[in-house]
């Protein structure tokens, strides 16, 4: 019986002291009615052996194509000692630490974390994360229309290039609370904020302004500008950033005249793996003033009976367990262990380190966006400046390309097609530090092909690739 | 022996009103209340000109453990609240009827605080529950 | 603190890039004008640290943690071994289904895993944890309502004993939430249900068995009740371990459900996360179910989004939710197969049943005497605290001196001075002979020595906390030596 360690005599010695024959009498209140048989369409247990092979042969089949794509999950190196330690049973297998003095490395370890996200954002507090970036936006949404006491409506200024499924995302969370979301367009040229179109709003009541750092196509916002508009219009500003671009970046802390009210994100470039979109974490930083008004678990530092240093959830008051029905949201548990890798790799990195793998993949975004658009036909979308992605148009279906280009195991970017049909046959492309010269070079030759075999006559022979 | 003030009526809910004679009304959260939350770590009070229904929440005290609502009263305007809550949420722990008060309300209907307890009436509630 | 150890300059070199790349081409105003202020530390300082915060926590690998309500039983290592395998570790969430189909082999066969041992009409696995499943299921329900044009339906019902993540998430879905008590036999108190029941009511959120270690007898009734009111009926699966493969929420007349994965199926905890919430609902539910799922079309795996799904009820997450979770749940529930599902339920009930009997001879109170227990029960120390002064808190403080994890304290509201203890199934006959002997030798000293007990714990890294002065003197940051 795998993963149980009763034996026979075990098992009988325990019906007698409850005083039952069979185990299964001890499911006597369950109305005979209503009981199942059995479960013949799940199959029968397999061997860790058998188990191993498929689970091999599966991996195998996914592969491990080049991968071009961010949008949201980049493939960044992440340290051998980050997943060694995090899979430790002791912080593998602990869960929320309730009973606080069996779960000071938990509670400490989570303290560093809020301490580091407040370094790294510059904002005075954090919270010990959310589910993922989007989920933590939309509760940066709730959040400040719980507290702008100055603005009565609740409506919020949502920009057109920050990520559509974190748009997608807000909306259904928002929607059942009568959150009224208002698009922002970008400029076509430069790819920012459409100041023209923000402008358009001034004087109205909105709850908050989201600014995306950067944005989605890459490019970054003249975020002290939309900060200090926000505020002289009693508007929170709520920053999304990347947390490896606040490594090189200004932080949300210090945009504008006063700075970001909420900064949240994506902790994903931290020491998450891509695996497949989960579970990475989503973090939440904010003003001293609004920390009353902040979702998710909070540790403080305080002492003990002895004066001890020690650490404890605290404002445990705002949460779900408590505050039921009036809580600040229903979260419960939130992604312990992914914050674990987070803080070992930002320990492990430094600011140092975090700053070199942001500048390398700034620079090898770069040389791809060269590289690609030296092709005929091929040309970057935006002028403005930008981070570790860009917009490329290509001179044919989009779609096709990035088909031809994954049969010859390279993901060439992220088909913006559907989202944004304004830009044509337009992809995003990203390159982390992984990404070498030789990758970039691959890449630039088998788009070439591809492009090739698509805009010329069609050629009678066959590709030799 | 009760210390309950015979100067001001209660409500159900554990909260005081006093008449101040100038229209105005002092409301706050009795002893019994404090005693049930623990030591409070912090008071949202309404802010000053906000309209206040009688039996609507308008104000939260909160210890580690628990976060309750304060129900007004009275329905009228918040004339002052007592800032020095702010940073100092233990006086209510401390002095529940007196420095520990919340807000004041200029009370505009004063009919429906005839359903109010006084103090006899709210300690013999209090002893019920218990 | 890892803040302490760091020295200027100092620093891993061996994982980020030998040089600062070039950032000229960004104006040097959107630049920061000073390094983040992190630890700088080497690789072995870091090791170290890390290794030492972790030896002060109590974990399922260290220790017993018959915690209730959260099902800490043993993670098996094969389930991090597979999902971490590289095609499926490196795996990025946008990659195209010709490079996705062995992962998505593994999701398709979880959902429909499911959809069998709850019996569900259909599945999606993307809510990230228990409490966006019961968004997601609230949702649901509010779209239903609403696509019959039946919006005058305000009100999910809640019972008093319920998660406090219940009425939090029908708030989120703009449903006020109404309480229903709990009779004195620990089942629902159906007469109140029924004056509760109205054209207003929306739903009724369920846990079954229920958070005080129950079954609830007059579910059927229940949901005949409920249904024939025109609400639906919400199955919270905190406790779904406990019937697996005995009965299922859809033969009991749920209409939608939420699972926890990080309980049932036994992925890790992870100090507080990350789980996962999959959701399942019966066939008037089925289009609003969230996207992205998992289709196959008999030769190919495929996604189904917005496209294909025009009434879903929308997104939860950037991509597909916690997908290396759900791969974990998959090889947890390959290896145990059908006939584990059933042993889940059988043993965790065992175990349950045998602790509380022995329990109740060393003359503990339990607060459901006459009920069988689940796969968890509930004691009360309401007689200790009353004629000792020690009470559940200080028993659960004073277990952390004898090595075992405290159960859930003060949960569910309902029951005063309650202890809420789950064994799981994955407790060896000793383990629980122990805790017996434990909770005697904590009841001798909170007769002989009470103050003692009152101070502990004596033998963690530190005592009681000032939870007042956490709160009070709010310090949630590193701000460099004071």
């Amino acid at each position: 019986m795998p993963f149980i360690p009763h034996t026979e005599e075990d098992i009988q010695e325990m019906l007698a002291t409850i005083g039952v024959e069979h185990i299964d009498a001890l499911f006597d209140e369950i109305p005979e009615e209503l009981r199942c048989g059995e479960l013949n369409a799940i199959p029968s247990g397999i061997s860790e052996m058998e188990l191993s092979r498929l689970m091999q042969a599966r991996a195998r089949e996914d592969g491990q194509p080049l991968c071009f794509i961010g949008a949201g999950a980049y493939d960044h190196h992440i340290p051998a000692a980050v997943w060694e330690l995090t899979t430790r049973g002791e912080f593998y297998t602990a869960y929320t630490p309730y009973q606080a003095e069996a779960s000071q490395g938990t509670l400490q370890l989570l303290y560093e974390f809020q301490s580091m996200m407040t370094a790294l954002t510059g904002m005075d507090v954090s919270n010990a994360s959310l589910y993922d970036g989007a989920s933590a936006l939309a509760e940066a949404v709730l959040m400040a229309v719980r507290a702008n006491r100055k603005s009565k409506s609740k409506r919020i200024l949502v920009p057109r290039n920050l990520h559509p499924t974190y748009r997608k995302v807000i909306h259904t969370i928002v929607r059942n609370q009568q959150i009224e979301l208002v698009e922002v367009g970008y400029a076509s040229g430069s790819g920012e904020i459409d100041r023209q179109d923000l402008e358009s709003h001034s004087g109205e009541d909105f709850a908050a302004l989201i600014i995306p750092q950067p944005n989605f196509f890459g490019v970054l916002e003249s975020v002290d500008e939309l900060t200090d508009w926000a505020h002289a219009n009693n508007m929170l500003a709520i920053a999304v950033v990347n947390p490896l671009a606040m490594a090189v970046l200004k932080p949300a802390g210090e945009w504008g005249e006063q700075g970001a009210d909420i900064c949240c994100g994506e902790g994903q470039p931290l020491g998450a793996p891509l695996a497949s979109g989960g579970p990475y974490f989503g973090f939440l930083c904010s003003t001293q003033k609004l920390v009353r008004q902040i979702p998710g678990r909070i540790i403080g530092k305080t002492v003990d009976m002895d004066g001890k240093t020690g650490y404890a959830l605290t404002l445990q008051a705002r949460e779900q367990h408590i505050r039921r029905s009036k809580a600040t949201s229903n979260i419960c548990t939130n992604q312990g262990l992914m914050v674990t890798a987070a803080t070992i790799h930002m320990t492990l990195m430094g600011s140092e380190g975090l700053q070199r793998v942001a500048a390398a993949s700034h620079a090898n975004t770069e040389k791809l966006t060269r590289v690609l658009t030296s092709l005929q036909g091929v040309e970057s979308v935006f002028d403005g400046a930008g981070f570790h992605e860009r917009v490329v148009r290509l001179p044919i279906a989009a779609k096709k390309v990035l088909r031809a280009l994954a049969a010859h195991n390279v993901l060439g970017g992220f088909d913006l097609s559907d989202d944004y049909p304004e830009l044509g046959d337009a992809i995003l492309v990203c390159a982390t530090e992984l990404r070498t010269d030789g990758d970039i070079e691959s890449y630039r030759s088998k788009l070439e092909r591809v492009i090739a075999s698509q805009v010329e006559t069609p050629c009678q022979l066959k590709p030799d690739w | 022996m009760s210390n309950t003030p015979t100067d001001r009526r209660y409500a159900k809910s554990h909260e005081w009103i006093k008449d101040e004679g100038d229209g105005s009304f002092t409301i706050g959260i009795t002893e019994h209340a404090q005693e049930l939350l623990g030591d409070l770590v912090f008071v949202d009070l309404p802010e000053v000109g906000a309209q206040v229904e009688a039996g609507s929440d308008c104000a939260v005290v909160e210890s580690v453990k628990a976060a309750s609502d304060v129900y007004s009263p009275a329905s009228g305007e918040v004339v002052a609240i007592n800032e020095s809550l702010d940073g100092a949420p233990e006086t209510i722990n401390e002095d529940a009827y007196g420095s520990g008060w919340m807000f004041k309300v200029k009370v505009t209907d004063t009919s429906g605080m005839d359903e109010l307890l006084d103090a006899g009436g709210y300690d013999a509630m209090v002893a019920e529950e218990e | 603190m890892i803040y302490e150890r760091s020295r200027k300059g100092r620093r891993a070199t061996a994982q980020a890039p030998l040089e600062q790349a070039d950032l000229s081409t960004i104006p040097a105003a959107m630049l920061r004008d000073k390094q983040a202020s992190l630890p700088e530390v080497s690789e072995m300082q870091v090791v170290r640290h890390f290794t030492q915060l972790s030896q002060k926590n109590f974990s399922i690998d260290t220790h017993f943690y018959p915690l209730g309500s959260c099902t800490m039983k043993y993670n098996p290592r094969a389930c991090n071994s597979f999902a971490s395998l590289p095609g499926l570790v490196s795996r990025h969430p946008l990659a195209p289904e010709s490079h996705s189909q062995g992962f998505m082999a593994c999701l398709f066969e979880l959902q429909e895993i499911l959809k069998t041992v709850t019996g569900m009409h259909a599945v999606s696995l993307t809510p990230a944890a228990g409490a966006q499943g019961e968004f997601a299921g609230v949702a649901m329900i509010r779209a239903y309502h609403d696509a019959r044009n039946d919006t005058a339906r305000s009100e999910i019902l809640v019972p008093d004993a319920a998660h406090g993540t219940n009425p939090a998430s029908a708030v989120m879905c703009g449903y006020e939430t109404r309480e229903i008590p709990t009779g004195a036999d620990g089942d629902i108190d159906v007469e109140a249900l029924k004056s509760a029941l109205g054209p207003q009511t929306a739903g009724i959120m369920l846990t079954n068995p229920s958070t005080v270690g129950v079954f609830e007898r007059r579910i059927k009734e229940i949901a005949e009740l409920v249904h024939a009111a025109g609400g639906l009926l919400y199955y919270d699966g905190a406790n779904l371990n406990a019937i697996l493969g005995k009965v299922r929420p859809g033969d009991m007349g749920f209409d939608v459900i939420h699972m926890n994965l990080h309980k049932t199926f036994s992925t890790p905890h992870g100090g507080g996360g990350p789980g996962a919430g999959p959701v399942g609902v019966s066939q008037r539910l089925e289009p609003y179910l969230p996207v992205p799922m998992v289709d196959f079309d008999g030769s190919d795996y495929l996604w189904l989004t917005e496209k294909e799904r025009p009434e879903s009820m929308g997104r939860l997450s950037a991509f597909a939710g916690n997908a290396g979770v759900l791969l974990r749940a998959y090889v947890y529930a390959r290896l145990l197969g059908k006939e584990g599902m059933h042993r889940v339920a059988e043993f965790s009930t065992l175990n349950a049943n045998y602790l509380l009997k022995r329990l109740m001879e060393a003359g503990f109170d339990a607060a459901y005497p006459e009920r069988r227990a689940s796969h968890e029960f509930i004691l009360t120390l309401k007689r200790q605290a009353k004629e000792l002064g020690v009470n559940t808190m200080d028993f659960a403080k004073r277990m952390l001196d004898y090595g075992v994890h405290a159960p859930t304290t003060y949960f569910p509201l309902l029951v005063p001075e309650c202890l809420l203890v789950e064994p799981t199934e994955t407790e060896a006959k000793e383990e629980l002979d122990n805790f017996v002997e434990i909770m005697k030798n904590i009841q001798q000293e909170a007769e002989t020595q009470p103050e003692m007990v009152k101070q502990a714990p004596h033998t963690m890294p530190v005592k009681r906390l000032d939870d007042v002065r956490a709160a009070r003197e709010l310090d949630l940051a590193w701000r460099g030596e004071e």
